[in-house]
């Protein structure tokens, strides 16, 4: 069987408040895939619809939306895992493409995360873990990855000016990416200035600084066969290795408390599948939904051995000119994070970095790049490696 | 014909439950009487904290109790400064997590333990709470 490629990658603005409705929504980064790809509708024959439920009003958003885009009478249907649904949608489209089923297949990624009203979202919130025994303790996400930064700094003296650095080298790219919604630079000192919101404690020992922004937006990515790769397109990038894990969602049923089992096994099956060590890899995007995430990717990933992901933030190693660039883009911390959409924007980068068309963040001449989009905390866990 | 009655006794739970009913609603009386208890499998003797009723390993439903004794070591913990809705009152608490050895608890420090006050790795015991609101929970303390 053939290789599969993506031909063309899109996405909207990530915004506070869009307005709009979904469908108008999904249509903004659709279109730029559409465009960026030089095909038409006609040319898809299949579409995975991907988002996080609970933050919709539109029961069974897919056909809504397929009928929106003119993807009808086409097969559509709707894949969740929480904040890794596009990046899922990315494997399950592989399949599909790569088990002969269509010859192509759209993955488009959306969240509107302002459908519903900030106390609704609040009421939610508390639903992101075990409901039955955790959430009546009051649980959030932030204090999720909070516990992780506090186990992750208890056993390798990790420091919140560690964390900190992951976030001033994200506001260092994401005053660079117009899509971005928050687009300002980052300082250490403003974790320090009790006038600053970044100082502000949200969950110990993390800050505002060290979380991302809930946004709405979209994305899109086209998957298609080795024959209309070569047909239609002079960049393609190929779907080198898709990785999947899933592990329990209850604190309790877990092991590790300073790094994401669900990464370090993604990681492991899409290396394999792709036959390439983490050295190999030239560019990355991980799931920095607060710092202490993108630095357990580090570690998890094999870009740094457990407990020196810091070494590598230290030396700049993940800057765009360092050894392993790392979310050059502005990652989830400035882009925001509309949750189905997110990782479709991760897969975006990547691609426009392989083809050399990134612009001001490009990163020289790199041939294999990754993807690690995680869902929940560490719930679920997507790696892809993509190459030209 | 009546309608049958409904065993909600697990909406007692935590400041507030999201689930009313399980199968392992009696985890609400052993609370009651001060207890914080897990399962047991009869078959396998697979330990089960939070309690389940059905064993993924042997894929029993016979199910014994045991309670959650002595001391765990606290793997680690983080203090909420915001909050989803319905836990306002309650603000600022925090939330930690014991280990057993054969199992783990996930619970919160008791409002006379800040967070000052513990550190990863100490030992605390799990005991059995009334809360304000009238809900039961449990919280760790020092031992």
């Amino acid at each position: 069987m053939g290789k599969v490629a993506i031909i063309g990658v899109g996405q909207s603005s990530f915004v506070r408040g869009y307005p709009g409705t979904i469908k108008e929504l999904a249509f903004e980064g659709f279109r730029e895939a559409l465009q960026d790809a030089q095909i038409t509708t006609k040319d898809i024959e299949a579409s995975i619809i991907c988002s996080a439920p609970e933050y919709d009003k539109q029961r069974s958003p897919a056909g809504v939306i397929a009928e929106y885009l003119g993807l009808i009478p086409q097969p559509t249907f709707y894949l969740e895992s929480l904040c890794s649904s596009s990046s899922m949608g990315l494997k399950v489209a592989y399949s599909m493409v790569k088990a002969g089923l269509h010859d192509s297949v759209a993955v488009i990624g959306f969240q509107k995360m302002s459908e519903i009203s900030s106390a609704e979202s609040q009421e939610r919130m508390g639903r992101g873990a075990d409901i039955q025994w955790e959430s009546p303790f009051g649980t959030m996400m932030p204090a999720y990855y909070a516990m992780y930064a506090r186990n992750h700094m208890a056993t390798y003296g990790t420091t919140p000016e560690d964390l900190a650095l992951i976030r001033v080298k994200s506001g260092t790219y994401g005053q660079l990416n117009e899509k971005a919604v928050y687009r300002k630079s980052v300082t250490l000192d403003m974790f320090s200035d009790p006038e600053s919101t970044m100082s502000s404690p949200v969950a110990s020992p993390l800050r505002v600084g060290d979380c991302c922004a809930n946004a709405d937006g979209s994305s899109c990515v086209i998957v298609v066969n080795e024959e209309k790769a070569k047909a239609l397109c002079k960049k393609p990038v190929w779907i080198l290795g898709v990785g999947a894990a899933s592990t329990a969602v209850n604190m309790v049923g877990r092991d590790l408390f300073n790094g994401l089992t669900v990464a370090q096994q993604a990681g492991e099956q899409a290396y394999k599948m792709a036959g390439v060590t983490p050295k190999d890899i030239d560019v990355a995007e991980v799931h920095d939904c607060f710092t202490i995430a993108e630095m357990m990717a580090y570690e998890n990933l094999g870009f740094a051995k457990p407990g020196e992901g810091k070494e590598l933030i230290r030396a700049k190693e993940t800057y765009k000119d360092g050894s392993i660039p790392v979310n050059v883009d502005g990652g989830l911390l400035s882009k925001g994070h509309p949750i189905g959409a997110t990782g479709g924007s991760q897969i975006r980068t990547i691609v426009l970095q392989l083809r050399g068309e990134a612009g001001e963040i490009q990163v020289k001449d790199p041939e294999i790049g990754l993807v690690h989009n995680i869902g929940g905390v560490g719930l679920y866990g997507n790696v892809s490696i993509l190459g030209r | 014909m009546g309608k049958r009655k409904i065993d909600v006794r697990f909406s007692k739970f935590g400041t507030v439950s999201f689930t009313s009913t399980t199968k392992v609603n009696d985890f609400i009386d052993y609370l009651e009487q001060g207890k914080v208890m897990g399962t047991k499998c009869k078959k396998c003797g697979a330990l089960f904290f939070p309690p389940r009723a059905d064993c993924y390993k042997c894929l029993e439903s016979d199910m014994g109790w045991f309670e959650v004794s002595g001391t765990g070591k606290l793997v680690t913990y983080s203090k909420l400064e915001y909050c989803p809705v319905g836990f306002e009152d309650d603000l600022p608490y925090v939330i930690a997590l014991l280990d057993y050895g054969d199992y783990k608890v996930f619970g919160r420090l008791a409002d006379d333990l800040p967070e000052e006050d513990v550190s990863v790795g100490m030992e605390l015991k799990t005991v059995s709470n009334n809360l304000p609101n009238g809900q039961l929970s449990y919280v760790f303390q020092k031992p």
